[in-house]
């Protein structure tokens, strides 16, 4: 008797306490993304749509397991989306405003643009959530309390791809790269040369394109690969850049006579498909995509994501996703320890080393003292099977073997050989 | 410091280049390179912070500058001797060149750039979380005075030369007076200001990039400049400022088309106001 | 040798595609003293154009032949509308202001265009690669190199040679010389100019045109494609000199060699080796390469 009382009692708190949630000031959060110019194709957009799926999904609480409770703690979430175009000097301005509107910000593609905005929510004391720039410096060169960086960083994209070419092809002998002439592009040669090279040292590096970013066009460029005479094609290239790349190379020869490793590679499955030639070695950033572990959350995802925008989503679409996971696991373990509103110290308390469940696998936030996510990370082969590209031979890679320590700098730590 | 005093900051910032660009103009040369200096200012103040371990803003405001002059001093020899398009494309070319080597330099973050932290100002320590309001004020003490002395600079014999050379440079030569030095003179005080603006805003922003040193950045000082018009030593950071808050504006209610947004508002200006805004207080004072 | 032919070759390839861009912008400036900024829209909007008529055309089952006949309706296509559409709707209500204006007024433009472009065509890229892979592969020294490229490499040697005997043979195109030449006493003897204005601009935007309508098959077209073009058109006009045809040629030639060659020794050097060379042409010759000389009016 005492127990059905005390159900009762307690169905009817929940009911009521439900009732107040959903009744909550919804939570303004600003995502910050490409909406214009070459970026806006290949992730800007994807991200955003997957911004505005997730969002609506979150709120009608029609995510599966372990997702599945309504909202942010049961608080609807209304999003604010401006575009990440205009560089760094404009971000910040835009930062500034956009924090007087919202209560939380998520975004940032660039990683120029992370790092100028992480001091600047330090200073305003602004939750922000960053989720996709490659950059490792963001938690190795400084601390941050209200920055939070919900996707893996890039030094796992150039560990992992090497990793990988070497086992299957343990005789190379001689790379090259082609690069774009930027951060994004520098940083991954320099982590892809010195991986190689810590692996398998007396590699030899036949030549190193940097090219203009979005010059699209790359006829000399590939002429001096071809007649470079390496066994490996290192690229980092993504959007517009990696289209050129495969329309023009792939008719010369440029992926028959070399082995071609498209490091960010992923999105282009979709672009592209068939195009892409066999044996072309893909990288997705992380477990997106192709390499999506087969549960209910990732096929719910891809369903969801393909029935309402006609495409798969690719990892800007998957780390976008991850952001709002990440943010509502944390809302949820903050609940759990007794706020049930929890403000932005109890939320960030939540948040510093989270382990949640996300597209594409656990995510765990154990680098930059609780603030850095960490993932597993996967590769594979391009093969097309009747008509339809695949990806073949994949690789997973356990999170700890291609991510430094915590406290340890990414560069270091490849240049030493992975030391653990 | 709030977004509206921040907008405010970089309006000056701006507003600093501008009005070199306004000297130029009035001299009747047109720069599509003070980024160059813009960014030389930048980048010289915040590698005082990054590089020699100087947290001093005061040092870093005056670095700034000087970086920008003594660069100037050297490029100006040579731009000196240019008019009309061809000034525009070297100064352009010469500020591109220091975006290749920026891009270049993976110890100065290429792309990405780096952050800088002010943490004293002359040698008084500034309340953490308190010092891009200091810079701000500041900025509008030194803004005020250097506006001043421009304006007086302007009103010189020196400024009434340079006036000349853009009406007729041909007949300053024949009576008598070196063109080629106003020229390079103002050019030099451009290129100072322009620096003085790259540090203020490198400080107002806490990093700096090499998109300071691209050839939009530039062009936009010069779009800036056509918008408040030549007329008074005040109009660049009007404009400065109405740019800063018609970009955010778009951004915020048009994110999908604040491109298209801006072209409009421009050819609107173009069109109604083509003295530039200024004209709009003019007719009011008159 | 093999070496030698093959930088030869590439650098030939970019000099034919930065003619192209080149042509028209100097012929634009030389005649009506704008600085065409709306020249890379003007591009981009080829490249959309001739991907969306070329798609079609192939979509509808068509022989992939005929994609090169949709490559030049593109052109025209860009060429007849939108220049007229330009200068007529735009340009010439501003004819009296200063230079630098009317370059603001393209700026202002290309702003425009440059989203008109995203609603249009939203942010996916298009590609149209039927024409580029058609043609096969050829051989030098054992390097393959597309059959495409010489498509290239001839469209823009005719386009230069139609150009250079349309202004220097034609009456028509002599009465343009006089306007590039001095516009106020073109007009006091009778021509006109506003005519004159008008074909020159639509030309401009059909050489624009052309450039992207011919890169629309190597590239994946995507917003944005305009923007570095305008520079690098701008640099080989002004090492060119301005309003010359000649001298573009000659500067495209320069600059596509000097980054070819960069290319191959020195990577990294390809992202300013445009700004060295316009820097050494213009300390060299200030007015570039193949300048008329001015009368200086006092």
């Amino acid at each position: 008797m005492k127990r059905i009382v005390r159900a009762a009692l307690l169905a009817c708190a929940c009911v009521l306490a439900a009732g107040a949630a959903l009744a909550q000031q919804p939570i303004r959060i600003g995502a910050v993304t490409f909406l214009s110019g070459p970026a806006a194709g290949p992730f800007g957009v994807p991200a955003r749509n997957a911004f505005e799926l997730m969002a609506e999904m979150i709120n009608a609480g029609r995510v599966p397991a372990p997702h599945a409770a309504k909202g942010l703690g049961g608080a609807a979430i209304e999003l604010v989306i401006i575009d990440e175009a205009g560089g760094p000097q404009k971000q910040v301005a835009e930062f500034r405003n956009l924090a007087q509107r919202v209560d939380i910000v998520i975004g940032y593609i660039s990683s120029g643009d992370c790092l100028a905005i992480a001091p600047v929510a330090e200073e305003l004391r602004k939750l922000t959530i960053l989720f996709d720039c490659g950059t490792p410096r963001i938690f190795e060169d400084a601390s941050y309390k209200y920055v939070f960086r919900t996707g893996p960083h890039a030094t796992m994209d150039n560990t992992a791809a090497a990793l990988y070419v070497l086992e299957r092809n343990p005789n190379i002998r001689s790379i090259a790269g082609i690069n774009q002439n930027y951060a994004w592009g520098q940083d991954s040669w320099v982590d892809f040369e010195a991986a190689m090279k810590a692996l398998k040292p007396g590699i030899e590096v036949k030549t190193s394109q940097m090219t203009k970013l979005f010059a699209g066009q790359f006829g000399a460029e590939i002429s001096t690969l071809l007649s470079s005479g390496a066994d490996l094609v290192h690229s980092s290239f993504w959007g517009g850049d990696l289209e050129g790349l495969v329309l023009q190379g792939a008719p010369r020869g440029l992926f028959q006579k070399h082995l071609v490793v498209l490091s960010a590679g992923e999105p282009a499955i979709n672009r592209l498909g068939s195009r892409i030639p066999d044996g072309t070695i893909i990288g997705a950033r992380g477990p997106f995509g192709p390499f999506a572990p087969d549960n209910e959350l990732n096929r719910w995802f891809k369903n969801a994501f393909q029935e309402r925008y006609a495409v798969p989503p690719n990892y800007a679409s998957y780390k976008a996703t991850n952001a709002l996971l990440g943010l509502k696991a944390a809302y949820e373990k903050a609940q759990k320890a007794g706020a049930a509103s929890p403000n932005q110290d109890q939320i960030i308390a939540a948040f510093e080393n989270l382990s949640f469940e996300g597209v594409g696998g656990p995510v765990r936030m154990s680098l930059g003292k609780g603030h850095q996510a960490v993932m597993d990370n996967a590769i594979g082969t391009a093969r097309t099977v009747g008509g339809q590209l695949q990806i073949v031979d994949v690789k997973r890679y356990p999170a700890d073997t291609i991510n430094p320590p915590e406290g340890v700098k990414s560069e270091a730590w490849i240049k030493s050989g992975f030391k653990k | 410091m709030s977004a509206l005093e921040f907008i405010l900051a970089l309006a000056l910032a701006k507003g600093l280049v501008v009005l070199g660009l306004l000297l130029l103009m009035r001299t009747g040369l047109v720069s599509f390179g003070q980024g160059l200096y813009f960014g030389l200012g930048a980048y010289s103040a915040a590698l005082l912070a990054h590089r020699a371990g100087i947290g001093d803003g005061a040092l870093m405001i005056l670095a700034g500058p000087a970086c920008a002059a003594a660069v100037a001093a050297v490029l100006g020899l040579l731009l000196a001797r240019y008019r009309e398009i061809f000034f525009a494309m070297l100064s352009l070319a010469f500020s591109m060149i220091l975006y290749g080597m920026l891009v270049k330099s993976a110890a100065l973050g290429s792309t990405d750039g780096f952050n800088l932290h002010a943490k004293t100002f002359a040698g008084i320590a500034l309340p953490a979380g308190g010092e891009r309001r200091v810079f701000f004020a500041v900025s509008v003490v030194i803004v005020a005075i250097v506006t001043w002395a421009l304006h007086r600079y302007l009103a010189s014999h020196w400024g009434r030369r340079s006036a000349a050379i853009r009406d007729n440079e041909l007949r300053v030569e024949y009576l008598g007076a070196s063109v080629y030095r106003v020229v390079y003179v103002n050019y030099v005080i451009a290129a100072a200001l322009a620096g003085l603006g790259g540090a203020f805003a490198a400080l107002a922003v806490g990093h700096v990039d090499p998109e300071t040193t691209y050839w939009t950045t530039s062009g936009e000082f010069v779009f800036i400049a056509i918008l408040g018009g030549t007329g008074n030593v005040l109009a660049p950071f009007l404009s400065a400022a109405l740019f800063e808050a018609l970009r955010t504006v778009a951004n915020q209610y048009a994110p999908n088309v604040w491109q298209m947004t801006l072209g409009v508002a421009m050819l609107a200006i173009i069109m109604f106001l083509p003295g530039g805004l200024w004209t709009l207080v003019r007719r009011k004072a008159a | 040798m093999n070496t030698f032919l093959a930088v030869v070759f590439d650098g030939v390839v970019y000099s034919s595609w930065l003619f192209l861009m080149a042509a028209g912008l100097t012929l634009i400036y030389g005649v009506m003293r704008i600085l065409n900024i709306a020249h890379g829209s003007l591009y981009a909007l080829g490249a959309y154009v001739a991907a969306t008529l070329g798609g079609a055309w192939i979509a509808a089952g068509h022989a992939p032949a005929g994609s090169f006949a949709m490559l030049a309706l593109a052109t025209l296509l860009v060429g007849v509308v939108m220049g007229p559409l330009i200068e007529r709707g735009l340009l010439k209500w501003m004819y009296g202001k200063d230079e630098i204006v009317l370059l603001l007024i393209t700026y202002a433009v290309f702003l425009i265009l440059e989203d008109a472009i995203k609603l249009v065509w939203g942010v996916e890229s298009k590609m149209l690669s039927e024409p580029y892979a058609l043609p096969g592969n050829f051989q030098i020294g054992g390097l393959a190199y597309p059959v495409y490229n010489l498509v290239l490499i001839a469209v823009a040697a005719l386009t230069g040679l139609a150009l250079s005997w349309a202004l220097y043979y034609t009456r028509r195109g002599k009465l343009l010389l006089a306007v590039i030449h001095d516009r106020e006493m073109s007009a006091a003897m009778g021509i006109n100019v506003d005519r004159v204005f008008l074909v020159t601009f639509s030309l401009g935007a059909m050489l624009a045109g052309l450039g992207g309508a011919l890169t629309a098959p190597m590239i994946a077209v995507s917003p944005g494609i305009g923007v570095e073009v305008i520079v690098l058109s701008f640099a080989v006009v002004v090492i060119g000199g301005l309003g010359s045809l000649g001298g573009a040629a000659l500067g495209a030639l320069m600059v596509g060699i000097a980054r070819s060659v960069a290319v191959r020794y020195w990577p990294e050097g390809e992202l300013f080796i445009i700004y060295f060379v316009m820097a050494l042409v213009l300390v060299a010759r200030p007015r570039g390469l193949f300048s008329a000389p001015e009368a200086r009016k006092l």
